[in-house]
This record gives C-alpha cells, structure tokens and sequence, in this order.
C-alpha cells in the first residue's frame, strides 16, 4: 500500500511483512522509531507470531538474536553508532556461526567528539565483520530491501546489515509502497533453518576450532560471501520481477553512457548525486553515476564493468580512515588494478572525497563545485568536501609552531604541568 | 554495458530539469509547537492530492522552546533531493520572537510566500524591508496561536498556521489539508485543528484579497 510515512516506520511495517519470530533490539538515536514502531506492532498483534524482547544493551541485542536464530527463529534487530561498536564481539559470532539474522544500521556517526548526526563510520568500521552490508538510497528501497535481505540471508544461512542514513531516511517522511502481506508471504517462505539446537536432538554449535582447521573455515566463509555476488542479483531480480521495482542489487548505473567522470557512492547522498549530475549533464558535461548497493560482499567485477568507460572515477564516502584517507576509494582501485577489463588501457584514477561527516549536508551547490574540479584536473590526493578552513587553520598553525619532539611536553603544559628541563 | 552483469534490463530512470516545478517550505519555531509534525502534515496534505513530497526535521538534540527547523518539499516528480533547504518558496514561522533571534527569511525567495504567526501587524513586527523585497500579499500575520487557544482549547498553533498557508499559497487545497489533519490526530483534537485550520485560511484569504482590491480600486 503506496502511503506517506516516515523511513522508520516504514522500515518497521516491512520488517513486520517478513513475519520476524524474534524482534530483540536496544533503543539509541537514529533507530529509536523503528524499534518503537515494531513493539508496537506486536503489542497490538499486527505482528503476530513474534515475541519482542527488551534487552538491556546492544550486546544483549545481538547475543539474544544469535541465541533466537539457532533455536529456529527468524531474528531481526536494530541498531545504530556506539550501540553497534558496544555489539561487535557478537556480531563477528553471528556470521561466523552463520545465522541468517537481519539488522538494520541507522547510519550515525561515531565518537569521540559524541554525534548523533549521520555518516557511514558504524557500518563502514566492520565491513569484514563477515556481515552481507546493503545501502539504501531512499526509504522505498529501505523497506524493499529489508524484504530481500531476510531472502539473501536465509539462503546462504549469512546475516545481513540493511543500512540507511540515519534522520536523513529514517527521519524522512515520504512515499513508500509497502508490499501486502500476501506478496512478502509468497515473495518469502517460511524460515527453515539448516541447523536447530533442539534437546530432543543435542548438538553444539559453534565448537572451538583450533589451527588444524581454523583457516579452513574461514576460507568457506568467504567463498560463502562470494556465492552472494550470485544469490543477490537473483534476488533483487526476482523482487523486480514480482514488485515492479528496482533496489540495486550489487551496483546500481545512472546516466554512464558516454560519462567520462563518473562519480560512486553509497546511500541517501545518491539521491542529491542524480540531481546535480542532470544539472551538470544540462550544461553538456559527460557524468555518470555508479552507485554500491552491496558493499559486502564487494562486487569488484560489477564495479569495473560499471567504470569500464570512465576516465576518471570520483568516490564520495561518508566514512574517514584517519591516516589513510578513502576506504571504498582504496577498494576501487585495487579492484581496477586487477580487473582484466583495464589492462590494457590502465586504470581511470580513483579520486577520494570524504563527505557529510557527522551530519554535514552534502549539498548540490558544493557537488557542482566538485565536479568541476574533478573535471578540470584541481582534486587532491584527498578531498573533504566543503571542510571550513577556518575553523581549523588557528589549530593546524598552533601544530607547526610547536617544535618536533616536544608534543608531550605541550600536552602536559596544556594541563598545567611543567615537564623536566634537560640541563 | 552494465547489463550483462544483470538478469534484467537496466533501466535508466527518466531525466529532467528539476527544481523547475518544486515547491520548497522552511517551517520554524520552538520545541514543543509541532513543528515537525506540521512538515509532515503538509507533507501528507500533498501526497493526497497525489503529489510527491518530503517532510524531514532539522536534525538536532531537540528540547522543549529551543529553536526547531523542519522542511517539507513538493513536487510533481519525485524527490532525490536530501539537503536542507535554502531558498525556499515559503515560511512559516510559528513564533514570531524567533525573527529577532535567528535568519528565518534572508534566504526567502523574491517571489516567495512568509506567513507569521501573530496578532500583530508586519509594521509592529519590524517586516516591512521584508515586505517590501517581496511581492504584494505575499507576507501575512495571523494570529494562530489565539485561533487555536479557542478552537482547540490548546495553543497549539502549526495546523492552524498550514490553514493560512493553504490560502496564502495555494499549493495544497483546505480539504486535503483536513483530511491531513484527520490522519494525524483523532477525535476532538483532530476537528479542532480542522476548525482552526479554516478559520486561519478564511483570515488570510480575506487579507490577501484587500490589497489587490486595494490596487484594483
């Protein structure tokens, strides 16, 4: 039913069409309204057939939906930021048992300095937590998405992160069509798990491995993440096909006819992307977008073919590896680097720009700018969009003045302490 | 050259010259006025009349009397746009002593619509620069927060306030805005604000029409 509605409740009224037996999930800004919403829902038994668990932390979160999953049931959560970091141990477990769990990732930034604003640091940070991780771009894509991700995970028995940017979709109130139920129903069949702790038949699951086998492991579990670059194409055209509509899949093109730059990026900031490439394809500037809707696994060959034509490629991340710079950039380019797509042309450069950290708009104005900085050659290395040079020029002069070597001898002064002289 | 890689066909989504045709609202006032539930409800207000729109708060530690933005976009097509507006076509502002504590109308649009909620006139306000940037009858006073004191018994004025915007705009008709305001609340309430949404929309209707009346004569 096609209805105006915010992004969380429409996240949660298509959680609930996935008939979730497990809802276990601790409340923290973005998510708050999602999880509301569904205790709601199974208070009021519209989500029927689910029992929803108020734990007292994330780590209770996801230990309670491991626990959900190897009994049989279909488990969901929820969570966002410090909360996600605070459920890491256990997330690693999940995949690593191999529990088809769902979680949505309100998208928020991480601290110190605390932020309640967006970006992608929290998903980003545990991209090799062995999670399926899926962006979306607007609310109807979060809720279709949801739909295929309980699919994806339960048929290769591998959890899956849906994320979407936190207040900027979840806050968002606008139009989303959320399958009926009998479509979801016949879209996704019952939960049949591939392995049950049931005491009538005792087993253990999730032995000790030691190193006669540990590697072994691991190994089938990235052949496991492999075999979703197949799983998920098939699901999303299954969805299209029974849906009418289109989530992405892995990548997603936009307007890469002829594009010689073409700009890649992941969630909501694709939206205000499009809009500034119709504007500057107006002006006759050959721009395209590709966009990734699995990030995990990391579809390098569906990356290439989409870059195939570039001559240069423009990631916007909304994540920061400090010391390094770009993270989906640096995936990029190893991936250009061996694909036999560019051999013998070379690889299109790869340029980074981190964008809309902690809540920073990424606006059309400022994209206009990088383009044609992008286009006419002038990008850095390393590009932070629409950064205040002001407001970091006092501190970064306050650094060059104070002499190599005695930084510790200025913290301590900063704190009132006068250190040793050297006589 | 992507479609091989995928068991359907790519499709390319129509393009077009945006922001042609959408209509940008800025609403401000303070924590606890609703003023995000008024973006939304203008936001449903569109939706019924089968447009596409996107309400979404300014996304802060929200409190009660502190300084609260919300947004709310129209348009024929749909929305890809997620940056805060600027420029927008219309504002409302829902307490008339943020105009002296923060920008609420610098970035309004020449051609543009700013509706106030107060008894007092644009003079008193200190709008007339305001007023006069922009065009006749397009800045209004009214006094919603009174209106829903007697309507409503509470005073509450955002749904109120989008029954003057209605007529002052004329971008969403006083029905859909009803049954906006039906959808959201229920009961008294809901026909409180129905009946204060009305009789704001009368008011400003009725000022909008003496100027030109006015220019006529």
């Amino acid at each position: 039913m096609l209805k105006q509605v915010e992004g969380s409740r429409a996240t949660a009224e298509a959680v609930a069409r996935c008939r979730p037996q497990v809802v276990c999930a601790y409340p923290i800004s973005p998510q708050t309204h999602i999880v509301e919403e569904l205790s709601q829902l199974v208070k009021l038994a519209e989500l029927s057939g689910c029992e929803y668990i108020n734990v007292e932390s994330e780590f209770a979160a996801m230990s309670v939906a491991i626990g959900a999953s190897v009994a049989g049931a279909r488990a969901y959560t929820a969570t966002s930021s410090q909360g996600f970091l605070f459920m890491v141990e256990a997330v690693y477990n999940a995949a690593g048992l191999g529990l088809p769990i769902v979680m949505t990732m309100a998208n928020r930034a991480l601290g110190a300095p605390i932020n309640i604003w967006n970006d992608q640091s929290d998903s980003i940070s545990q991209r090799d937590s062995g999670w399926i991780q899926m962006y979306a771009e607007n609310n109807q894509v979060v809720a279709d998405l949801h739909i295929q991700a309980f699919k994806i995970a339960e048929a290769l028995s591998l959890p899956v992160m849906v994320c979407m940017d936190g207040f900027i979709l979840t806050h968002a109130v606008e139009q989303v069509d959320i399958p009926d139920q009998e479509a979801v129903d016949a879209f996704l069949p019952p939960f049949v798990p591939r392995q049950v702790l049931d005491p009538e038949h005792p087993v253990t699951i999730g032995a000790m491995v030691g190193p006669e086998a540990f590697m072994e492991v691991r190994y089938l579990g990235h052949l496991r993440q492999l075999e979703a670059l197949q799983v998920i194409p098939q699901v999303a055209a299954e969805f299209a096909e029974k849906f009418g509509r289109d989530s992405g899949g892995l990548v997603q093109a936009y307007r890469l006819e002829d594009a010689e730059t073409v700009i890649v990026a992941l969630g909501s900031v694709l939206g205000t992307i499009k809009d500034a490439v119709d504007d500057a394809r107006d002006r006759g500037v050959k721009i395209g977008v590709l966009g990734i809707t699995t990030f995990r696994p990391f579809p390098a060959a569906a990356i290439c073919e989409g870059l195939r034509g570039a001559r240069r490629v423009v990631v916007i991340e909304k994540a920061l590896a400090p010391g390094v710079g770009g993270i989906v950039s640096d995936e990029i380019r190893v991936a250009l680097a061996a694909s036999p797509l560019f051999q013998a042309q070379g690889a299109p450069p790869v340029w980074p720009v981190i964008a809309g950290l902690g809540g920073r708009p990424v606006t059309k104005a400022a994209l206009r700018r990088l383009f044609d900085e992008a286009i006419n050659g002038r990008l850095r290395s390393l590009t932070f969009l629409d950064l205040n040079s002001r407001l970091i020029e006092a501190e970064v002069g306050r650094l060059s003045e104070t002499p190599a070597g005695r930084y510790a001898e200025q913290r301590l002064q900063d704190i009132g302490v006068v250190a040793a002289e050297a006589r | 050259m992507i479609e091989d890689l995928r068991p359907w066909p790519f499709r390319i989504p129509a393009t077009y010259p945006r922001s042609v045709a959408m209509f940008q609202v800025r609403i401000h006032g303070r924590g606890g006025q609703g003023v995000v539930t008024a973006a939304e409800m203008l936001s449903v207000a569109a939706f019924i009349e089968g447009r596409h729109a996107q309400a979404f708060p300014s996304f802060g530690s929200e409190r009660t009397g502190a300084p609260v933005v919300a947004f709310c976009r129209i348009d024929e097509r749909p929305i890809r746009l997620r940056e805060p507006i600027v420029n927008p076509d219309a504002v409302i502002v829902q307490d008339p002593t943020l105009l002296r504590q923060i920008d609420c109308v610098s970035d309004l649009r020449p051609d543009g619509y700013l509706l106030v909620n107060s008894a007092k006139s644009v003079e008193e306000l200190g709008l007339t620069e305001v007023a006069a940037r922009l065009a006749p009858g397009r800045l209004v006073c009214v006094p919603a927060t009174e209106i829903a004191r007697e309507a409503l018994g509470r005073p509450l004025p955002n749904a109120v306030l989008l029954g003057g915007f209605a007529a002052l705009s004329g971008v969403i008709s006083l029905e859909s805005l009803a049954t906006a305001i039906r959808e959201t609340f229920s009961g008294k309430v809901a026909e409180g604000n129905v009946a204060g949404a009305e009789r704001a929309f009368t008011s400003v209707r009725d000022q909008i029409r003496r100027p030109v009346l006015a220019q006529a004569g």
